[in-house]
């Protein structure tokens, strides 16, 4: 067996999802090599080389790479594809956007967002918005896999000493071409590696009632995250979904402020270690799964929480 | 131009599924079907393209159970000009969907293919993607906003970091976000002349295509079990609780 683990970064710092792919990785065994997709991207390959397990990384820095076009990257990965067992992503907007093209087009299924490993070929991932979760295998020679960053512990990001080859195959499929981005900037931390996470949902009635979630978090060093229907209302951009469709967390502490508990939020934050529920509603739903849970109003619970940290 | 949208039958999103109690599956009997969310966000996509003088034919398809017809008349109730049905009553996984859909493509030779970016069973979000690349065309995932103009589409994409816009060449894929539209409910005349639009059966054979499941479940388990904690009485209690029993900040 041997594992190609695509690695998720901006160009310029490797994203630490990765560090827990690498860690799906080594439980399924055999040797471990990183690829690196970029421009510019040299530091991420250095870093990726440090990393505990790692073998070999390969880098491929073009233009071609820059934004990390589906088309692309599934062309580059399935030209290094050669005889690979596993080819593993996070199970991020990246991986799940260009893995299956991979899967397609190596004529090799996907098993996505595994949450465990039981053997090579049998994992584990949940269904359902969480409510299920299948063990499934799978014998094909080839599989692409994505997996989901919480369900794995990271692998330390020092230890390894990991050669790095260059990769001078450049894949353009002159089909798709990017247009711009707008990245939500943010000096808290990333919300689905911070320890302590608080989100709003609708009962936050407006976006500029989330300063009084942002003076908390910025108390715990929290990130800050939201229901769909928050999104939805348009009180926060969509990178603060989380749930069944958006983000998947399990931080130390969950704190959901004025959500409800919708079965497709629950699925994003299960599986956090402790959760704490606001809400004035005492049968919320939130609150079967809250180990702490306060009846109140949030606008009176909040400032109050905030001034006693 | 075409578009092809493809549909999904599944359970209705407000039923919690249950774990038979031989771990084979979830319970599906008596339980509430309906057309997955993000393909109804689809099927308004299409619709509302065609309604801007874009589009000219919105063809739905469905690959699964003889009962996948009435999300298929949903689809032309909604607006959808006729159907297509690939049945079959045994499982077919995202590859095989892909290479079905595939098939219904080089027949078709839609502009456009929209998609939702996930079934909310399987959870895969897989098809679209796969359909993309059997199909050599580039894809929109995650859309949040499609605009056509001068033969290409524009996609705005819901992404972890925040938004990207990416534009393709025609023709293409497109999957859909939550929050790319607001679909319409069927009014009851549409749902009468729904009846009267063409759905046309077919079957894998027909297409020559291999649906066989590449991966097998050997179990389906229930989550582990949160229990719900305590209520407590004030924010002091809390802030104490987190401290010193939970010791998390
Ligand atoms: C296909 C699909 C996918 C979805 N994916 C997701 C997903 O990934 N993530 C997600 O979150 N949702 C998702 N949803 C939406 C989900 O079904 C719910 O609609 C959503 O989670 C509800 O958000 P909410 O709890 O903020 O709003 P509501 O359900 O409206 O709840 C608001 C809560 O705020 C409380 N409240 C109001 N005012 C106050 C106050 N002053 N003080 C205290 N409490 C107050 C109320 O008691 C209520 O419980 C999805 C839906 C579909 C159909
Ligand atoms: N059996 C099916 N028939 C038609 N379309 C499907 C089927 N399964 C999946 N799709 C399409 O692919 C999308 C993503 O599904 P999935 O990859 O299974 O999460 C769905 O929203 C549908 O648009």
């Amino acid at each position: 067996m041997s594992v190609l683990v695509y690695a998720e970064h901006d160009n310029a710092t490797l994203n630490k999802v990765t560090l827990s792919v690498v860690a799906a990785a080594k439980e399924i065994g055999g040797d471990i090599t990183v690829l690196v997709a970029g421009k510019g991207c040299g530091a991420v390959a250095e870093a990726a080389a440090k990393v505990d397990g790692v073998s070999k990384v390969l880098c491929a820095d073009n233009d071609a790479y820059e934004h990390q076009l589906a088309e692309n990257i599934a062309d580059l990965v399935v030209e290094l594809a050669g005889d690979y067992s596993h080819i593993l992503a996070a199970a991020t907007t990246t991986g799940k956007n260009f893995a299956p093209r991979v899967a397609a087009l190596l004529d090799a299924p996907q098993i996505s967002e595994i949450s465990d490993v039981v053997d090579g070929d049998t994992f584990k991932r949940p269904i359902y918005a969480g409510n299920a979760i299948a063990t499934v295998k799978c014998a094909d020679a080839k599989k692409v896999l994505t997996v989901r960053g919480t369900s794995f512990d990271g692998v330390a990001e020092e230890g390894g000493s990991a050669s790095v080859e260059s990769v001078d195959v450049v894949k353009d499929a002159g089909i798709s071409s990017f247009v711009g981005e707008e990245l939500a900037k943010s000096d808290r931390p990333e919300l689905t590696s911070a320890d302590i996470v608080i989100s709003g949902g609708r009962g936050m009635g407006n976006g500029d009632n989330f300063e009084i979630l942002y003076k908390v978090a910025d108390k715990l060093g929290a990130a800050v995250g939201a229901s769909r229907a928050a999104v939805d209302a348009g009180f926060v951009p969509n990178d603060m979904q989380v749930g069944q469709t958006g983000k998947i967390v399990a931080p130390n502490l969950y704190i959901a402020v004025g959500i409800s508990g919708a079965i497709q939020h629950l699925a994003g934050m299960k599986d956090s270690k402790v959760i704490v529920a606001i809400n004035k509603d005492e049968e919320a739903p939130i609150f079967q799964v809250a180990d702490y849970g306060l009846v109140a109003d949030l606008f009176e619970a909040v400032p109050e929480l905030d001034s006693k940290l | 131009m075409k578009v092809l949208v493809p549909i999904k039958r599944v359970v209705d999103y407000n039923v919690k599924v249950r774990v038979k109690a031989d771990n084979s599956g979830v319970d599906l009997a008596n339980v509430k079907m309906a057309m997955n969310p993000f393909c109804e966000i689809a099927v308004e996509e299409a619709v509302r393209l065609k309604e801007k003088g874009v589009v000219t034919e919105i063809v739905a398809v469905s690959i699964g159970p003889k009962a996948a017809q009435e999300q298929l008349r949903t689809a032309m109730a909604l607006g959808a000009d006729r159907s297509i049905l690939v049945e079959t009553d045994e499982e077919v996984q995202p590859l095989g969907i892909a290479k079905a859909l595939k098939a219904i493509v080089d027949e078709e030779k839609p502009e456009l293919v929209i998609l939702g970016k996930q079934a909310i069973d399987g959870d895969n979000n897989q098809t679209g993607q796969m359909l993309a690349a059997l199909a050599g065309m580039p894809q929109g995932t995650f859309a949040s906003e499609v605009n056509v103009a001068d033969g290409k589409v524009k996609v705005t994409r819901e992404i972890d970091g925040g938004l990207q816009t990416v534009e393709l060449s025609l023709p293409a894929v497109v999957t859909t976000d939550l929050r790319l539209n607001e679909p319409r409910y069927a009014s009851l005349p549409n749902i009468m002349k729904a009846k009267k639009k063409p759905l046309d059966v077919k079957t894998p054979a027909d297409l020559g295509v291999d649906l066989t499941p590449r991966v097998t479940t050997e179990k389906v388990e229930m989550p582990p079990e949160r229990s719900a904690g305590v209520k407590v009485g004030s924010v002091d209690e809390l802030v104490d609780k987190l401290k010193n029993e939970a010791k998390v900040i």
